[in-house]
């Protein structure tokens, strides 16, 4: 069964044997507003966890989007080449950002369980 | 500046109210964006009427028998030919002809109206003091409110009959909701539209009756700046400063046809040899051929990867669909339609340099 972890940067990572799908959090893209360009800058590269991996502009500002897990980024949502909208109306499905073959499970253990994510919401609403 | 020291809007109780996202602006919290978001709001005000608070910028009363030959001193435009009613966009100029703030300035009969922006507004007081012997009052207790868009003026006529006749960049006195209110047929988006200045503690009844019009919707900041982006207007502080000239802002056309021959304003002689010599750089658009946004601060390289100017103001127009921005370039080797590259994030991205604006702007000249 897949599980779900999430980031303090608000990222959420769903585990499927050893890849993980990761996209932004329903809160995130809701703090970001419009997106109108994603693009994952580490497209194919082996990256550590917390490395910047993607970058997602609203019409405000760009902002970076980090690795939760360190692995090998094996694919990216082609989707959002032409429809990045698609991570402000379903982020946590469609929207998903980038595949990554992970290396080191044991970082997981580092994530929030979806209660403790919400929970960190609260603290800095 | 801590949140506490920032000063409140007039109406900043109507912007919480309809959840708004605040934020500091120019020593003020302000609203960046309302429930509708950036891109909505931003539509909304090219097909509808957006509702922006500017009661953050500076209004200002001049007010003596000599004004406007007082004011001409400081500013490059034709002030002396402006009558009743009539309004201008002008700058105020260092004595090398760097812009020190850009302004509007309305001859309101027995006085003149001047707008400034809000990051210059105490700075601009003080160089008008130094500089002018008439009075000078800045309007605290005025709050600014602009209604902009295609329906603005069937939405303001009912409330102000009278303000249909109002052709672009004039004025005139008219009463909402028993309040006094100076109103102008200008705006900041590109498309036809009104500034209304008030009593402050009106501003807030005035918002809630515009606001009463199902066409009209709460701008935020956000909007405020895409729309002013994709009609190719400035931001003073991004895209003109102490720096830059009227002639290499592409702002020659705010130095009036008698002052170029007269004179007498700052930066004369220097402004004089630009525009019969030419500029080593000018503002220009740039649209990148991609769909990422270059902001403000990319820098710009032609084909053989030469250094040929920065973006002043970058980000994604809405209309347009497409990321768009401003920069300096080098006029020297790069002309409209020429190809160079933005370097963004690492990457050079292709790009090619236009004209401006982005869009055809909708005012009312007839």
């Amino acid at each position: 069964m897949a599980t779900t972890y999430y980031s303090e940067e608000h990222e959420w990572i769903t585990i499927e044997g050893n890849t993980g799908t990761v996209g932004i959090t329903d809160f995130a893209q809701e703090q970001l507003g419009d997106i109108v360009f994603a693009e994952v800058t580490k497209a194919n590269e082996e990256v550590t966890k917390d490395e910047e991996v993607a970058v997602v502009e609203s019409v405000k500002a760009a902002s970076d989007i980090f690795s939760p897990v360190s692995g090998i980024i094996s694919e990216v949502n082609v989707l959002l080449e032409d429809a990045p909208e698609t991570i402000n109306s379903d982020p946590l499905e469609n929207g998903w950002i980038f595949k990554i073959t992970i290396t080191n499970p044991n970082e997981l253990d580092d994530l929030m369980d979806l209660e403790s994510y919400n929970k960190f919401v609260e603290s800095i609403k | 500046m801590t949140e506490a020291e920032l000063k409140l809007s007039p109406i900043n109780d109507l912007h919480l109210k309809y959840g708004a996202r605040m934020v500091p602006f120019s020593g003020y919290s302000m609203p960046l964006q309302y429930k509708l978001g950036v891109k909505q709001e931003h539509i909304h005000t090219r097909t509808k009427a957006g509702l922006f608070d500017v009661s953050h910028m500076g209004q200002i009363c001049l007010k003596g028998d000599e004004v406007k030959d007082e004011l001409e001193n400081l500013v490059p435009s034709d002030i002396k030919s402006l009558s009743e009613g009539e309004m201008r966009y002008t700058l105020f100029l260092n004595k090398k002809g760097g812009i020190l703030d850009d302004l509007i300035v309305t001859d309101a009969g027995n006085h003149l109206f001047v707008v400034v922006n809000a990051a210059c507004r105490h700075k601009d007081i003080k160089f008008l003091r130094d500089n002018l012997r008439c009075d000078i009052e800045e309007l605290e207790d005025r709050a600014l409110l602009a209604l902009q868009g295609p329906v603005s003026e069937t939405v303001l006529e009912m409330l102000a009959p009278g303000v249909a006749d109002l052709k672009f960049m004039s004025s005139g006195e008219f009463s909402i909701c028993g309040a006094e209110c100076f109103i102008t047929r200008s705006g900041y988006t590109g498309e036809d539209g009104f500034e209304i200045s008030m009593p402050s503690m009106m501003a807030e009844e005035i918002a809630e009756t515009i606001l009463r019009d199902e066409d009209t919707e709460l701008i935020g900041l956000g909007a405020r700046d895409s729309l002013r982006l994709e009609a190719g207007l400035c931001l003073y502080g991004q895209d003109i400063n102490e720096m830059t000239t009227p002639v290499e802002a592409n702002l020659g056309w705010t130095i009036g046809k008698r002052r170029r021959q007269e004179g007498g304003f700052p930066g004369f002689e220097n402004i004089i040899r630009q525009l019969k010599d030419g500029v080593s750089t000018r503002r220009y658009g740039v649209r990148p051929d991609g769909r990422a946004p270059a902001r403000a601060g990319t820098e710009i390289f032609d084909l053989e990867e030469n250094k040929v100017g920065d973006i002043s103001s970058g980000g994604f127009g809405p209309t347009v669909g497409a990321p768009i921005a401003m920069a300096y370039i080098d006029t020297s080797s790069i002309e409209t339609g020429s190809k160079v590259s933005v370097l963004v994030r690492d990457n050079l991205l292709p790009a090619t340099i236009t004209n401006l604006p982005f869009i055809s702007p909708n005012y009312k000249r007839t």
